[in-house]
């Protein structure tokens, strides 16, 4: 049975193996793409380019100026006479954002009148705007909160800032262990999806059937070298992160493959549910699509979770990648507790077990 | 024989027959009309930015006056669901869990210090890093409840007005800062490169797996012929999921529309020729349908996602990489769309957009035909 059984996983190996360019495209890309995600995704802003729109030379509005300018997150990058100007400058997206600051600014601040300075922004990318926003309001209010002390105040607090498990802030250190959780995903489900319906279109599958292997052969032979694939693929995209990024890898070693185990026995169950319901490659190929699309982004890789309305968070617990993120991210960067391992390892399984049982009956049933 | 003039009757007869094919065969209908559909919806939704409610832990180690009053500070801001804790080790295994993003400690003595005797007293704020993009924002907000709160503090006993200077946003094109107003025209852009080259990647490869694209070349039709019907047959149908994706992202999701409608059409059509150019360039590159829809995924997808500005801001990142942000199509089609949606027609950002795509076009065509005609010889 063993000798069948392997005799057919080579078999399955050498049909992705046989064909060069199937043979770049799951090994090459991948590795591009890590390379290059990693450094693209951030949110961290840094030279903002503002615009201004002083109609105050006075010393207050200059003072205040001068420490937007002195900013790390803003760079000058003109300055204006009036709202037609800004507005143009804004619209043709040649700065980010307008400050505005009114005549009577510092005959206000010296006279001891609250006053405000306006900050237009350009809502066409709220994302970077709403950080921009509160880069702008903690310069004021720092501003504002140093004036009043100079009045003689006592009584100041100082905050220390600290970034637990990824103390600069890193984005890498997020996104490639994210990365080779999504990649292995992608692979092993296209493998396996096709894989039978590649068999079935060639009429191939009939003649797999009345080999001597049994039907439960059959089935470990398809999933196997996705297995295998989703190993090494995982493994590669870890060890890029670890010698070349140099993120820390914590936690414990033979936890995260077991967690790629559960994890792509997971997706291989669903390519395997959408290979036994389509007839043709092509709709195999659409169905990984149907599927993969929505599960990256339910799955919080590149936003939070949290961030969504509650109806798609509930409809995220059906989404594999969900917990392999939170299990690869903590092994790398938390050194993860067992319990907050096993939890998201359970629903992988579940989701594994479940995918698996089904795509067996629908074979099963279509054979009779 | 081959390259013979340009017959319109031949043409024709082929885009009369891709039209059949696409009939019998439902996959392309569903690609071009039914996907565009769901992935807007599904990723209208799950894309947020905003976060807003994080659930965020304050250890009240002083339990004080003051020390009560910087927790209400974090109660009525509109970032934060905060917790009481009044012991760090609850907190720090709340975080462990995921359960909180971060926490403030404030020391035992922390009112003491701050009432004058013994050295200014610090808060100690810790947030998760894991996800350092969220853990960035989350220390944002809690920096800015924690300055509100000793402003409010200050000015009381100052008997200063609060905040004497104080910061007014107004945010353009999007005054009420629905994330949504910016990621769906993104997302509709994202879609449709990701349709586009799948429609022709994968037409293509199978006509290539299975031999008949062989025997259509054998034809007295010429590779112009050819690959225009198939170009045009589906552009069709591209153009009839951008029209769904548009109307749901209207109607739906309730994105205003500021622009002019024909530009949009104008726009969107070359966008559409690239992104078909990009799908018959991988299928002649791949001949098989397993290589081409991982190609048209990792070729078009994934960059358009993270590379084209949609969800990450493409000046604050490397310059190489902005560099390399230029030769992705998606990004000239993410800008002309949210500018066209929220701001109007403003010509000195669609021009360069237009011109950029119009050069894609060519360059994708070109670069298909080329190749399509060097794999026979």
């Amino acid at each position: 049975m063993w000798r069948r059984i392997l005799a057919l996983i080579l078999k399955e190996f050498r049909a992705i193996w046989k064909d060069p360019k199937s043979r770049y495209i799951v090994i090459v890309p991948p590795l591009i793409q890590a390379v290059l995600f990693a450094q693209a995704a951030t949110f961290e802003v840094t030279q903002v380019s503002l615009g201004v729109w002083s109609e105050d030379r006075a010393l207050a509005a200059t003072e205040l100026l001068s420490r937007f300018e002195g900013s790390p997150a803003f760079r000058l990058a003109g300055s204006y006479d009036n709202p037609r100007e800004a507005a143009e400058a804004i619209s043709a997206e040649r700065v980010k954002a307008v400050l505005h600051i009114g005549q009577t600014f510092s005959a206000d601040v010296h006279a001891g009148r609250p006053t405000a300075v306006q900050l237009l922004l350009d809502g066409r990318r709220s994302n970077t705007a709403l950080i921009v926003q509160n880069y702008a309001a903690e310069i004021v209010a720092r501003y504002d909160l140093e004036r009043l002390r100079s009045t003689g105040l006592a009584g100041q607090v100082s905050m220390e800032m600290r970034a637990w498990f990824n103390p600069n802030y890193e984005s890498k250190w997020f996104i490639l262990p994210g990365l080779a959780a999504l990649l292995t995903a992608i692979a092993t489900l296209m493998i396996t999806a096709l894989s039978v319906a590649r068999e079935r279109e060639l009429g191939t599958f009939e003649q797999l059937l009345v080999t001597p292997l049994r039907p439960l052969e059959i089935a470990v032979g398809k999933t196997v070298p996705a297995l295998i694939i989703g190993f090494v693929e995982a493994n590669a995209i870890a060890a890029l992160a670890v010698w070349f990024y140099g993120v820390p890898f914590l936690g414990n070693i033979l936890l995260f493959h077991l967690g790629i185990a559960v994890f792509v026995l997971s997706t291989i169950g669903v390519g395997l549910v959408i290979s036994s319901i389509v007839k043709t490659q092509q709709q195999a190929i659409l169905g990984v699509f149907m599927f993969n699309v929505p599960a990256i982004i339910l799955s919080g890789f590149a936003t939070p979770i949290a961030n969504m309305p509650e109806w798609c968070q509930w409809v995220t617990l059906i989404d594999p990648i969900r917990y392999m993120l939170v299990l690869t991210r903590g092994v790398f960067l938390q050194d993860i507790p067992w319990p907050l391992a096993l939890q998201q390892l359970w629903p992988m399984a579940l989701i594994g077990v479940l995918t698996l049982s089904f795509s067996t009956w629908l074979f099963a049933r279509k054979l009779q | 024989m081959r390259r013979g003039r340009f017959s319109r009757v031949r043409a024709l007869g082929l885009l009369r027959k891709e039209f059949l094919q696409i009939r019998r065969d439902p996959s392309s209908i569903v690609i071009a009309l039914v996907m565009p559909v769901v992935l807007l919806f599904l990723n209208g939704y799950g894309i947020s930015l905003d976060a807003k409610n994080v659930a965020f832990g304050v250890v009240d180690e002083s339990r004080t006056v003051e020390s009560a009053g910087f927790y209400q500070a974090f109660v009525s801001s509109p970032y934060f669901k905060p917790t009481l804790y009044l012991d760090t080790r609850e907190a720090e295994r709340a975080l462990m869990r995921g359960d909180i993003d971060g926490y403030a400690v404030l020391r035992g003595d922390f009112s003491r210090r701050l009432s004058g005797t013994g050295p200014s007293p610090a808060i100690q704020v810790i947030v998760n890093g894991v996800d350092a993009n969220n853990a960035r924002i989350v220390g944002g907000y809690a920096q800015g409840a924690a300055v509100i709160w000793a402003l409010g503090r200050l000015s009381e006993r100052a008997s200063l007005p609060a905040g004497l200077v104080s910061l007014e946003s107004r945010y353009w094109f999007n005054p009420e800062i629905r994330s949504t107003d910016f990621i769906v025209p993104g997302l509709i852009a994202l879609i449709m490169t990701l349709i586009g080259a799948l429609l022709t990647a994968l037409v293509v490869a199978r006509e290539w797996e299975r031999g008949t694209m062989e025997a259509l070349m054998v034809s007295p039709a010429s590779m112009w012929e050819i690959l225009l019907s198939k170009l045009v047959a589906n552009f069709v149908l591209g153009l009839g999921g951008l029209a769904l994706a548009v109307s749901v992202g209207v109607f739906i999701f309730q994105v205003p529309f500021r622009g002019s409608l024909p530009v949009l059409v104008l726009i969107s059509s070359v966008f559409l020729v690239v992104a078909l150019g990009m799908g018959l360039l991988i299928s002649t590159a791949a001949r098989n349908q397993f290589v081409a829809a991982q190609a048209s995924f990792i070729a078009t997808y994934m960059p358009a996602m993270i590379l084209s500005g949609l969800i990450f801001d493409i000046d604050s990142m490397p310059r190489w990489l902005q560099w390399l942000t230029h030769l992705i199509a998606a990004r000239y089609y993410v800008s002309s769309l949210q500018t066209l949606f929220l701001a109007g027609t403003v010509w000195p950002i669609l021009l360069p957009c237009l011109g950029a795509l119009c050069g894609f076009a060519v360059l994708f065509l070109g670069a298909a035909l080329l190749r399509t005609r060097r794999s026979l010889e």
